[in-house]
């Protein structure tokens, strides 16, 4: 083991690396490896050997770390800007919202395509879902949605009675599937449900006559979704299933706006729309803006509409600001209502306490790693492990001995009454308010400090504190200026990893903070579980990631982030 | 730290003022930790020392709560729970971990510094955020709530440990070892195992038991990647401390206290034998 002191790069014997240089340098006589191929190929070939096998060694957990942890950070950072629910779940409401003002109550071809997403949403059942994202920016829009919600499968109601009272047709299924369908899925239906006893598998997929959608475009649009939703949702066939009233109120609009329409059509169908087209204009039926009043009158407020037309985009900012108590409204970003603004002081809350508990930890740490670098080998090993045996110890543990302590019918102000400091009365709380949060926070990550510290100062070389002294400087000079400026990378090391630390810490804030001592991690923790506002909680993580990976890359420039030691 | 006899009077004060200090420095960073040790022996419900405690009365210490720790269904099947998933969550992270350290010391291998930072990362990010993105991303592919997805997890956060660890103990490896065992006809499987692994064994098992510990203890990841079927010891600890705090915790955490010391004690023993076993330190 003679070499075994060597530095991992102090490698004695020729390996691929410097063999090569050797023979690029005698490129002017060509050498020749054993078995004839010139030496500088066959080198090359080894190195290229020896780099795939160390890859191939780094890979599968390279590979696992990036499923397991890497895509799970990238889909935050995702989540934090995603927004997709509002445009998938009111796409004909979005694009008839473009053009909108914003000063008035929408015009009818608005609530007309908020009415036909409405019905879609409800029977998908995830309208209540597009509700509680809204009511993220706006309170009341859960509500809202919801008793909206309740309300959809009446819109059209009254159009397709006069519909039926006209013609008896107009309730059969076939009539419908005869106006809209294509032929060829007529025909691929009817021999699907000849042989449906066996596992002939779904139904097929619906499809569209040539022509409907440009005769009767919102009819069609509409039919198409009412196949297409019940089809994958029930299992039912619209050969079955009457369409919603929905899918009538879009053809009496069509028919007014087209009253032509029937020409498209041949056979029985022309005739039938024909007749409705003439009786369409007399049919007497609610315009949908008021059907939506009549269901609730928040939807004559501009606010939900701004909030819709605002956070239509399938990427948005929004999150964001909310994290940074500002809010995007339809006339761009603006601060959030004062009883809103929370984040800010969270944010201020969780850097000041982190650097209070970085503080207390640099006063507490400092004078532990000056004396064990300063003892003797044998005491300061065994000294160490009082330090060690707290940094090994479960954090849980650590806690829960705090908790027990700091209570108010606690040790320590039992200790404190016993002695006369304080009356029974007068007993100190010390527990679920920010004291609580440092004191056991300190303890936490005193041994991240003293660590660090410990090891910079044993490298500190005693003489140089003897040569100032020597000099004439007195013990106190000679510490504050030979020995601290030495120590200062330590402090700097312990300082920042304290800080990082402390600044995500969830745990123990949340069982001895209370409601004052609590970190921004714990915010995240309640949008996570509680509020469900994932967003939010992925806007709030990326911010505070952003953080931690400028401080990293500020420890790695000042100690490494190789040189991390575990004790 | 030794006065010298010529020492004046102030610096007398001062030398033995600074010892106090420390004293009572160490005092904090020992002392909560010591204190729920008797506790935990507490007949009765409190949290404190009755007056038949200081007057060390035989009768006001029982084992009550470790009875109850033994014979609680809760207790017992988090304890089950733990010990199900960290050593799973360590054999991969120490298989995994260790190859990568092997490959990562080669000094061959193209953006080593990059592969690192990945590598490096679970320790680096702050445990809220990592639960944060695992739940978002394991609900999605369907392991949240999962057994496997809280061992994936955990051993995702052990691998670094295991890394360091390892790659430690190879800074000192004597190359000149493999290549005799290669110029004496081994194959590189044979003398991976007859050579290198037991000159880096001590690096790996106190890796290991770093990411055992990590996994035994983490409590904020499995918290939001497991279910009710997951719950583990510091969860149950958790719960304990929020809702209903029982005495019982005293007893689990002595418990607790008593495996660290067990292991701090293995680890220190491991590195000793490391260093000796490489020429770093005289035996």
């Amino acid at each position: 083991m003679t070499d075994a002191t060597h530095g991992p790069d102090a490698v004695t014997g020729v390996t691929p690396d410097t063999g090569l240089r050797i023979a690029e340098q005698r490129a002017g006589g060509e050498m020749v490896a054993a078995d004839g191929t010139p030496l500088k190929r066959s080198l090359n070939r080894a190195l290229r050997r020896e780099k795939l096998r160390a890859l191939a060694l780094v890979a599968p957990l390279f590979l696992f770390i990036v499923v397991t942890f890497i895509a799970p950070i990238a889909d935050m950072l995702f989540r934090s800007v995603e927004n997709q629910i509002v445009s998938e779940t009111l796409p004909r409401t979005v694009v008839a919202l473009e053009d909108w003002d914003g000063d008035d109550m929408p015009e009818e071809p608005v609530f007309a395509a908020l009415a036909q997403d409405l019905a879609i949403a409800v029977e998908l059942k995830n309208h209540t879902r597009l509700g509680s994202r809204l009511n993220y920016e706006t309170t009341a829009a859960s509500s809202l949605f919801r008793r909206t919600g309740r309300g959809a499968d009446d819109i059209g109601e009254d159009a397709a009675d006069r519909f039926v009272a006209l013609d008896p047709a107009w309730e059969e299924p076939a009539t419908w599937v005869g106006l809209m369908a294509s032929p060829d899925w007529i025909e691929a239906q009817a021999e699907w449900a000849a042989g449906a006893d066996d596992d002939a598998g779904p139904e097929p997929r619906f499809e569209l006559r040539d022509g409907v959608a440009d005769a009767l475009p919102r009819a069609a649009d509409m039919y198409a979704a009412f196949a297409r939703v019940i089809r994958t949702e029930d299992g039912d066939s619209p050969t079955e299933e009457e369409p919603w009233p929905i899918v009538c109120r879009a053809l009496h609009g069509d028919l007014i706006a087209n009253p032509d329409a029937a020409a498209g059509f041949d056979g029985a169908n022309a005739q039938l729309l024909a007749a409705a087209a003439e009786a369409a204009p007399a049919f007497e039926v609610t315009g949908f803006r008021d059907t939506f009043l009549d269901i609730d009158e928040d939807w004559g407020d501009t606010t939900i509409w701004e909030t819709i037309k605002a956070f239509s985009s399938p990427y948005t900012a929004g999150y964001f600001l909310s994290a940074v108590d500002l809010q995007l409204t339809a006339d761009g970003v603006a601060r959030q209502p004062e009883d809103r603004q929370i984040y800010g002081l969270l944010f201020g809350r969780t850097l000041f306490m982190s650097l209070t508990i970085m503080g207390c930890c640099v006063l507490l740490g400092y004078p532990i790693a000056f004396l064990l670098a300063n003892l003797p080998m044998r005491s300061a090993n065994l000294l160490l492990i009082l330090v060690l045996l707290p940094f090994w110890t479960s954090l849980l543990v650590r806690t829960s001995a705090w908790k027990v302590l700091l209570q108010q019918q606690g040790v320590i102000n039992d200790l404190l009454v016993w002695s006369g400091i304080i009356s029974d009365g007068g007993r100190l709380a010390l527990i679920n308010n920010q004291t609580g949060t440092i004191i056991a926070m300190t303890h936490i990550l005193l041994p991240f400090m003293i660590l660090p510290l410990y090891s910079v100062m044993k490298t500190i070389p005693p003489s140089y504190v003897r040569a100032a002294k020597s000099l004439g400087a007195t013990n106190f000079t000679a510490f504050r200026r030979v020995y601290f400026p030495q120590s200062v990378p330590g402090i700097g090391a312990g300082c920042i990893l304290v800080f990082i630390l402390s600044i995500g810490y969830y745990i123990t804030p949340e069982l001895v903070g209370g409601t004052t001592g609590t970190f921004i991690s714990n915010r995240i923790a309640y949008h996570i579980s509680q509020s469900l506002n994932w967003g939010l909680a992925a806007a709030l993580g990326t911010i505070l990631l952003a953080v931690v990976l400028v401080l990293y890359w500020l420890y790695d420039r000042i100690v490494g982030i190789d040189n991390v030691s575990l004790g | 730290m030794v006065l010298p006899p010529y020492a004046t009077l102030g610096q007398r004060i001062w030398h033995y003022t600074f010892l106090v200090i420390c004293g009572l420095i160490f005092f904090f960073l020992i002392a909560p930790i010591l204190t729920i040790i008797p506790l935990s022996f507490n007949a009765e419900n409190f949290f404190t020392f009755t007056p038949g405690m200081l007057a060390l009365d035989g009768d006001a210490y029982s084992l009550r709560h470790y009875r109850d720790f033994f014979q609680n269904p809760d207790w017992q099947q988090a304890l089950s729970n733990s010990v199900r998933i960290a050593p799973a969550a360590t054999l991969i992270s120490v298989g995994l971990g260790t190859l990568a350290a092997i490959g990562l010391s080669q000094g061959h291998v193209p953006f080593r510094r990059a592969i690192m930072v990945v590598l490096i990362s679970p320790m680096i990010v702050p445990l809220i955020i990592s639960a944060a993105g695992m739940y978002f991303f394991y609900s999605r592919v369907g392991l949240q709530g999962s057994y496997l997805g809280v061992v994936l997890a955990h051993a995702a956060l052990g691998t670094p440990f295991v890394i360091i660890t390892v790659t430690a103990t190879l800074v000192g490896f004597d190359r000149s070892l493999t290549r005799a065992a290669a110029n004496l006809g081994a194959g590189p499987v044979r003398t991976f195992f007859k050579v290198q692994m037991p000159l880096i064994l001590p690096g790996v098992i106190s890796g290991g038991l770093f990411a055992f510990i990590t996994s035994f203890d983490e409590v904020v990841v499995v918290l939001f990647v497991g279910s009710a079927g997951q719950k583990t010891l510091p969860w149950q600890m958790f719960i304990g401390l929020r809702e209903q705090i029982s005495p019982t915790i005293l007893a689990v955490a002595t418990i607790l206290v008593a495996v660290s010391i067990l292991l701090l004690a293995t680890v220190e023993i491991l590195r000793r034998r490391s260093e000796r076993l490489r020429g770093l330190s005289p035996a």
